[in-house]
């Protein structure tokens, strides 16, 4: 059933005998309305994160209950990406991959303390920093895992994020390429970010002389 | 029969099915949204529907229940706060992400150590939610919080305001363990000025 | 109860030159010879009947000396034995492989080549495996350090008195988790051979030798794939649908839990150890805290003892439970039993988080107890869940599934094993048993209280997937039978029966700690120098060593039966990749 005070906008004069029979909105309200509506994840776990974010799905917290129960396996069908655990360097390409397959409006969110910043694992030679280094982040929950509540709390502050845009302003609607696409990292002695190439060259640069002189 | 197996687990599933509608009928008008049909259906005899409906409903924590640390202060008679934390640096040590850092305040007069925490920082992105810092920390100032509806738009590092929270606080989310850390310190301060006396 | 095992035979005396016992303080087993390696190990399978080997992993005793430690048991039951190989710490260090004799060896040693360049010589795949090929550097040694590298060992320095918060990153010259080599040039260097190295195993497969000449195919499922659990990576060559080969390709989720386990003081890898098998935290800090109490020389109250045993036997049945269901979803069942599944393990995890604080994350177990009492309002619960709801859910689920028509076509003689291949392979745990080899850590060596329950080990004898399955469900009713008695049996008392302390005193020597965790036998190496942080800290998981055995499992079946096995064996990555 639709809500229809959340369509409500105020502003516009509604004849009595109009009311309850029409609903007043703006573009942007039903647009957002509707995203905010049908998110649907990826159907992607990570580590012990995924199992929390099972259990969101399963009958306790029933994700389906915010219209975000189809978790595809294909990131082509999917709006958001819920990182939900470490991210390995050796797993890093294929995260950063699945991200540029996904079709715009696309989202992330950092699901615990490993996918915000590398967690307790932070100082392990394979895992990564935090996976805002290589794709944007829009929502940080932390938490060791989160508790199923506080993944649905992530995603209702996904919800208020996606209220607060603006059909012109969208990036997927403006000039340029169609998605965001972030050059997929590579591994060789350690894990290459080809954005960073440059810098990287440099600072071995500087690391040989400091090691010379 | 060929296909018994399958109408077997199909009767299981229907039997699941009118459970929810039974279990509906028996808890007429108080199996939502009040606390007794949640406790009904997270019991061993709940049947039927199991959703608790967060945000609207919200299970019931276990006192035990931890999530990020906090810090506790008490209220002085004047409402400042009297910071429990006496910067011993117990939690720092023990804590197994290293995620606590601590700025011990030193008396600008003699450079003596003084303990209070002049600077207090929680990296929220690495805590692993251990609950070893509030379990060691012998002032009782750093304790586990219930509250999990921290998600943010950026990484999370909490300072010294942003954790500090007062003991009625505290003693509101696990009034056992306040009850007995109350208990302990009456008992030892009657001890010590008994000793004094 | 300061040592790993009493000394069984005199392995000396059968090999006068070949073998030395071992005498340092807090040290037992055996020193082998490597030369009389191959000998002394067959002679120990075959004449003195440890059919089983556990474990094989190395040590690094910087500077002088590498290690290899082998742990192996006998199915019959009985205390194990535990010998070693010492080599110079000098590049090549090379030990011979005992792949011939165990197979179960393959992986373990292709991960002490990894984490410590041990090259095990006539290994038949050596490569890489939890970190990639052409990765920089050996990372358990004990001089390689990483990039965020800080201290030695925790409590950092930097967090205390003058903790000025940082990121790691800003100490690191290329301010990331990142280290290469001085005067390393992205642009010079050529990607890596991780995959070529893989592929040029899987080339003398591609050749078909039928009469049809039909062209063969290598698949890859995974890291990113709904069937296999989490991040877990497998390449097949196919013939048609039939699978011809298959390598698992791990580390994908690889933590560096034995790094950061050797930094972290021994209480510290507590919580550490709730994140290896994510399902059964209380298993594994069990396993944990069973191998340090050993080096401790410390008892537990009996109080604690039973609650370890119902945690650990709940632990059991949830995770027991949730297999079936993600079994079932494999199976393309969406998602009904699954969902219930998670619906029991609800309940059981309530009665986790009433005790510890956390769902999945327990850290409940300390050593020389368990660090608070349950609270009546959950044992009460506990009560209704044993005596009364889970049985009647596990003969439900019975009733659902046992006999599903489409469940028993699936899974009859899918990933059949015999029971000699499944004890070559190490495999332990429910496959094992379903194997036919009433092999149980609880019955053939029993820690803890397990001794005084009355409980029948499960098994099963077909090693089909099907039995695989019907195992759990024996094992679930088992597990019922030992919640009840531990339940009316428990005492009342303290659950603690040390002080608890942050900084404990772990006195020089090795143990190993091991449980029949849900996944198969779990155990901990765990070597200590007297300092407050462990030497060496090793997890000898069940789910990495069961997979050894996953290509012998496959092939020859569908590759649609492959996510079967996968399925039903029971892996999880954490605990895998560690």
């Amino acid at each position: 059933m639709v809500d229809h005070s959340e369509l409500q906008v105020p502003g516009y004069e509604i004849p009595p005998e109009m009311q309850g029979q029409v609903v007043i909105t703006t573009l942007d309200r039903i647009y957002n309305w509707g995203r905010r509506s049908s998110l649907w994840p990826m159907m992607f776990g990570l580590a012990c994160c995924a199992i929390e974010m099972i259990a969101v799905q399963a009958p306790r917290f029933d994700l389906a209950r915010f219209g975000m129960e189809v978790m595809r396996p294909s990131p082509r069908q999917s709006d958001v990406m819920i990182v939900a655990g470490t991210v390995t360097k050796k797993m890093v390409p294929a995260v950063v991959r699945l991200y540029n397959q996904m079709p715009e409006p696309k989202y992330v969110v950092a699901m615990g303390a490993c996918a915000s910043s590398g967690g307790p694992f932070k100082a392990g030679y394979n895992v990564v920093a935090g996976i805002d280094k290589f794709i944007p982040v829009d929502v940080y929950i932390p938490g060791c895992p989160p508790t199923p509540e506080a993944l649905i709390y992530g995603m209702m502050k996904l919800q208020e994020k996606i209220d607060k845009q603006s059909i012109r302003q969208v990036r997927w609607y403006q000039k340029g390429p169609d998605s965001v696409q972030i050059p997929v990292p590579i591994l060789g002695p350690d894990l290459i970010d080809p954005r960073r190439a440059e810098e990287l060259k440099r600072i071995a640069a500087a690391q040989a002389q400091t090691q010379e002189g | 029969m060929y296909g018994k197996g399958i109408l077997k687990g199909l009767s299981v599933t229907l039997k699941h099915f009118i459970d929810t509608y039974l279990d509906d009928i028996a808890w007429w008008g108080k199996r939502y949204y009040t606390p007794e049909g949640i406790a009904r259906r997270s019991s061993p005899q709940g049947r039927g529907i199991f959703t608790i409906q967060y945000p609207e409903e919200r299970r019931p924590l276990p006192e035990e229940f931890r999530y990020l640390p906090f810090l506790v202060y008490d209220e002085g008679p004047n409402g400042e706060k009297e910071i429990r934390c006496t910067s011993c640096g117990i939690c720092t040590k023990v804590c197994p992400a290293q995620c606590i850092w601590i700025v011990r305040t030193t008396d600008p007069n003699t450079g003596r150590p003084v303990p209070q925490p002049a600077e207090f920082y929680i990296d929220a992105d690495l805590c692993m939610n251990c609950g070893f810092c509030a379990e060691y920390c012998p002032f009782d100032a750093i304790k586990m919080d219930h509250d999990f509806e921290v998600a943010s738009y950026g990484r999370n590092v909490y300072s010294l305001e942003k954790l500090l929270k007062p003991a009625s606080y505290y003693a509101k989310i696990r009034p056992l363990n306040y009850a007995r850390e109350e208990e302990a310190r009456k008992a030892k301060e009657a001890s010590k000025a008994a000793k004094s006396a | 109860m300061a040592t790993v095992t009493a000394p069984a035979l005199d392995l000396a005396a059968r090999f006068p030159q070949a073998v030395r016992p071992d005498t340092r303080p807090g040290y037992s087993g055996w020193i082998v010879e490597k030369d009389h390696l191959l000998e002394v190990a067959t002679a120990l399978r075959d004449e003195f009947g440890y059919d089983l080997l556990s474990s094989v992993t190395g040590v690094d005793y910087y500077p002088d000396t590498m290690e290899v430690v082998y742990h192996a048991y006998k199915t019959t039951g009985g205390p194990g034995i535990v010998f070693k190989v010492q080599v110079p710490r000098q590049d090549p260090i090379e030990v011979p492989s005992v792949t011939p004799i165990w197979a179960g060896a393959e992986f373990q040693e292709r991960e002490a080549w990894d984490l410590l360049g041990i090259r095990f010589v006539g290994h038949p795949d050596l490569r890489r495996i939890l970190t990639w090929e052409g990765f920089a550097g050996h990372p358990l040694r004990k001089d390689w350090k990483e990039p965020f590298y800080e201290e030695e060992a925790k409590p950092y320095k930097s967090r205390w008195p003058d903790g000025k918060f940082f990121y790691a990153e800003e100490k690191n010259p290329f301010k990331d988790n990142l280290k290469f080599p001085p005067d390393f040039n992205p642009e010079d260097w050529t990607p890596d051979k991780a995959d070529a190295l893989l592929y040029a195993s899987l080339a003398r497969y591609l050749k078909s030798d039928d009469e049809l000449k039909t062209d063969r195919v290598i698949i890859n499922l995974g890291p990113q794939h709904p069937s296999t659990h989490g991040v877990f990576r497998a390449v097949a060559v196919l013939d048609g649908e039939t699978v011809v080969a298959l390598k698992p390709v791990v580390g994908y989720l690889h933590r560096n839990h034995e790094k950061i386990g050797e930094r972290n003081t021994f209480l510290q890898n507590m919580p550490f150890t709730d994140r290896l098998d994510y399902f059964n935290s209380m298993s594994n800090n069990w396993a944990y805290a069973l191998a340090v109490e050993k080096l401790m020389g410390i008892q537990v109250p009996e109080r604690a003892e039973y609650l370890r045993v119902i945690m650990a036997e709940l632990s059991r049945i949830q995770n027991h439970l949730i297999l079936i269901g993600m079994l079932l979803n494999d199976l393309g069942a969406y998602f009904t039993p699954s969902l219930y599944a998670f619906e029991e393990r609800e309940l059981i995890l309530d009665i986790f988080e009433a005790a510890s604080g956390s769902r999945m994350m327990c850290n409940y177990h300390r050593f020389g107890g368990v660090v608070r009492d349950i609270p009546p309002e959950a044992l009460q619960k506990l009560k209704g869940l044993v005596y009364d709801r889970l049985p009647r859910k596990v003969d439900e689920f019975d009733r659902l599934l046992t006999e599903n028509e489409i469940l028993v076509s699936r899974l009859k003689g899918v990933g059949k094993l015999s029971a000699e291949d499944a004890i070559r392979y190490s495999i332990t745990g429910p496959v094992l048993r379903a194997c036919g080899v009433p092999y149980d850590v609880r019955r053939a060596e029993p820690y803890g209280i397990y001794d005084r329950f009355d409980f029948d080990v499960a098994v099963r004898y077909n090693g089909d997937v099907y039995d695989w399955y019907l195992i759990r469900l024996d094992e679930i009713r088992q597990s019922l039978r030992i919640l009840d008695q531990a339940i009316r049996q428990m005492p009342e008392g303290p659950v603690m029966s040390t002080k608890p302390q942050y900084q404990v005193r772990v006195p020089p020597g090795e143990a190993y700690g091991r449980i029949e965790a849900p996944k198969g036998e779990l155990g901990f190496y765990v070597v200590s120098n007297g300092k407050p942080n462990p030497w060496r800290y090793h997890v000898r998981a069940p789910s990495f060593v069961n997979i050894t055995a996953l290509e012998k499992m496959c092939v020859g079946n569908k590759i649609a039966d492959f996510v079967v096995i996968l399925g039903a064996i029971d892996i999880v990555l954490g605990e895998l990749d560690r």
